[in-house]
């Protein structure tokens, strides 16, 4: 294996598979790993979800049961109504805060780094110390938002108390922390080439057709990739509602679909259930993905081919 | 080495044999200098409990007395947060604890899946029965028949009201209400309004604290099982309960109560407390409230007691139903698959001795689950209303959590009925029929999931 000199792969049988036998080698550990902390687990929840599995006794088989009761589970549509509804307006709203934020950063003024790296540091803020921040400031007694809204004569909602707000709440709070996606535009912008925005200048295009004619196609497939990326995400949200209230109070308006999928597991050991709607989640995050692709094929400009 | 000295100058050779001999020399005389620490024989057993701060101080208290009574068992006691998932984790991967501190309401689910070791012969061996317990507790740690848990500290609750609110408003403060309707009276007259109907203080919300939702039905007579098979949870009683609550939210308003609880901060234990600060003048809660009470509000106790415990009133055509008060109980039990059962039994039963209990239940301010009390314990307990929480508990109308399995998940579901009907989305008899629909199903599947496992467990047991 000596490093400094290069050979060709040889074409002899037995060399080829020696270097098989050793690039496997190398890469048993991350196989073993793989197999046993990913695949395993993977394959294994297959089967639990066909199973009465309790965790602490061994999985009985029981056919489609579980798939069965969650169908007819009132609990089960409304969590994933609530997380429908929330991924239908948490992603709308974190990509434009986010597209909006990136090309706010993109002008070209003194101190832009300092204003990027303000507005990228929510991301860094643990997603549980931001929930209790936000538990306080969106506080319908003595909250900073409603003080707010006060001063200019608004009478803000009790956000996190009413089942009507509660949901925009947790909406807002999500496009604050926009930083990652936001960073990612921000790379996608200063792609843009040149010589489109002189072209655009010399046809005596305004800011707005700049926008909408030369930078927003030429963003579109960052734009893709992070509204499948949020999509994902808006899908599988936990952290926060969870730390505002775990029983999805009040009255279950931000209980989500993986809460649900947590408390059977964890709380009424009902693991063969919560595999069952892990699954079920899946299908849903595979098919809305291919949707998301399909659907842009036409809006998509990719400036490579 | 001798190669790769063999390279090197005389002089640095003859500083590194030197230096390997006085390392050498000093292993050696270090080894027979020192003397070995004395061989330990004890069993060790491991102890897994939920309490931290001065309960957990409690705790290790009694751990401490118990290794030092004799010298064959060590208790090595470890707090663990969120015990009843590692408990599960644990039990399931084969290293549980040898005793572990749980709540008593979980007790048939952990039974259920199988997770807890009967204590029935070792309890009949070491003397110990239901007639060292008050029953509500014995009853507690008692599933299908056999015993899986043993109590340590228990809780009963009662009204507790702020004395000098009371006075405020003209009431008299040793005159606490008895009947919910005189409840409502006094809370109408302890309730502050600003001018523009924002709510400054609240007589009584059922909101505060918040922990058991489930449980008004069983101030009206109400149950949520019937002992076998069926729910109940729209049983007339229960249906009263609700109508009790909405007509709370149709008198103050459901959206200014919800925005007042909101506004009360989300720390139990903090002066922000509603109890505490003032703004909640009569609330339900248990006996450990004279410790927070103590710690955080101390202006309510110095220079005379301004706050005051009473059992929580009935409805007044139901004067059966006077002195109910819930009841739950932390307990110990042995998971399946403990190394040392044995050992830990003998830990357990140092800890139901009357001393060891009522050290405990002294140093965590709460009352003893023991049919008896010394003298000592009264003379001792801070808590100026001990007896009255440990006299409510013997009352023919204490209740406690229904011991079945599918409890958690019920528990959510009442939760949020209650906060339908408080928030006025649903009515009492709509919220009440939905969720019996919902879960009744849930719990007859339940059944006959634990009845299929037992089938297929003992197949099994056939099979070997």
């Amino acid at each position: 294996m000596a490093v400094d000199s290069p050979r060709l792969p040889s074409r002899s049988g037995s060399n080829a598979r020696r270097e098989t036998r050793t690039a496997l080698l190398f890469a048993l550990p991350w196989i073993i790993g793989f197999s046993a902390f990913l695949f395993y687990p993977l394959a294994a929840s297959i089967y639990y979800s066909f199973c009465d599995y309790s965790v602490l006794r061994p999985p009985v088989y029981i056919g489609g049961d579980n798939y069965r009761d969650l169908l007819r589970d009132e609990l089960f549509w409304t969590s994933l109504r609530n997380t429908g509804l929330y991924a239908f307006f948490a992603v709308p709203a974190t990509t434009a805060t986010a597209i909006t934020l990136a090309l706010l950063l993109n002008a070209n003024i003194r101190g832009m780094a300092a204003y990027r790296a303000a507005f990228f540091v929510p991301s860094l803020v643990p997603l549980v110390a931001m929930a209790v921040v936000w538990q306080y400031m969106l506080n319908g007694q003595h909250g900073v938002l409603n003080d707010l809204l006060g001063r200019v004569g608004v009478r803000g909602p009790d956000w996190l108390g009413d089942p009507n707000w509660s949901k925009p709440a947790l909406v807002l709070v999500a496009a604050w922390s926009v930083g990652h996606a936001m960073v990612i535009y921000l790379a996608g912008l200063q792609d843009v080439p040149r010589q489109l925005y002189e072209a655009a200048d010399l046809d005596g295009a305004t800011w707005w057709e700049r926008l909408r004619s030369v930078t927003l196609p030429m963003l579109s497939p960052v734009i893709l990739f992070n509204v499948i990326m949020g999509i994902i995400g808006a899908l599988q949200v936990f952290t926060l509602p969870y730390v505002l209230s775990s029983t999805g109070s009040p009255a279950r308006s931000l209980y989500f679909y993986t809460m649900y999928l947590f408390d059977n597991a964890f709380v009424y050991h009902k693991m063969g259930y919560a595999c069952a709607m892990g699954w079920i989640m899946f299908v849903v995050i595979v098919a809305l993905t291919f949707t998301a692709l399909k659907l842009s094929e036409r809006h998509v400009h990719y400036g490579g081919s | 080495m001798a190669a790769a000295l063999r390279g090197l100058k005389p002089m640095r050779a003859i500083t590194l044999y030197t230096l390997a001999a006085v390392v050498a020399v000093s292993i050696w005389i270090s080894e027979r200098v020192a003397v070995p620490p004395p061989k330990d024989y004890r069993v060790h057993i491991t102890y897994w409990e939920k309490w931290t701060g001065f309960e957990g101080d409690a705790i290790r208290a009694v751990v401490d007395a118990f290794n030092r009574s004799q010298d064959r068992i060590h208790v090595d006691l470890l707090t663990v947060s969120g015990i009843q998932n590692k408990l599960l984790l644990a039990t399931a991967g084969g290293t549980p604890p040898d005793v572990a501190g749980l709540w008593s309401y979980l007790v048939p689910q952990y039974v259920d899946a199988r997770a807890l070791t009967p204590l029935d012969e070792r309890c009949a061996r070491a003397g110990i029965g239901p007639e060292d317990y008050v029953p509500v507790y014995w009853r507690a740690g008692v599933y299908r028949g056999a015993i899986y848990a043993l109590p340590t500290t228990p809780g009963s609750t009662a009204l507790h009201y702020n004395r000098a609110l009371f006075r405020e408003v003209g009431l008299d403060p040793d005159r606490p209400p008895r009947t919910i309707e005189e409840l409502d009276a006094f809370a109408e007259k302890l309730t502050k309004k600003r001018p523009d109907g924002k709510m400054v203080r609240v007589g009584f919300m059922h909101a505060e604290p918040g922990w058991w939702h489930w449980a008004w039905g069983y101030m009206f007579g109400g149950r949520l099982w019937d002992g076998r098979d069926r729910l109940t949870l729209n049983c007339p009683e229960n249906l009263r309960a609700y109508e009790w609550i909405a007509s709370y939210s149709r008198k103050y308003g459901a959206r200014n109560l919800q925005t007042f609880k909101s506004g009360l901060g989300t720390l139990f234990a903090s002066p922000e407390n509603g109890f505490l600060c003032g703004k909640v003048a009569m609330e339900i809660q248990g006996v450990w409230m004279h410790n927070f009470i103590s710690k955080y509000a101390p202006q309510m106790t110095k220079p005379t007691l301004q706050w005051a415990a009473a059992p929580f009133p009935y409805p007044a055509d139901r004067p059966d139903l006077a002195g109910g008060t819930m009841t739950e109980a932390d307990c110990v039990v042995i998971p399946r698959g403990a190394r040392h059962p044995d050992e830990a039994f003998e830990f357990i039963r140092f800890l139901e001795s009357q001393k060891g209990m009522e050290l405990l239940c002294l140093l965590q301010g709460k009352h003893t689950p023991l049919s008896r009390v010394s003298p000592e314990f009264y003379a001792r307990h801070p808590n100026p209303y001990i007896k009255l929480f440990y006299e409510l508990p013997r009352n023919r109308t204490a209740f406690a959590v229904p011991p079945i399995g599918i409890w958690p998940e019920l528990r959510d579901a009442l939760t949020a009925v209650f906060e339908e009907v408080l928030l006025e989305q649903k009515t009492p008899k709509q919220a009440l029929d939905d969720v019996q629909a919902r879960m009744q199903p849930k719990f007859e599947e339940y059944l006959r999931r634990i009845r299929l496992r037992e089938q297929a467990e003992g197949r099994t047991h056939r099979g070997r």
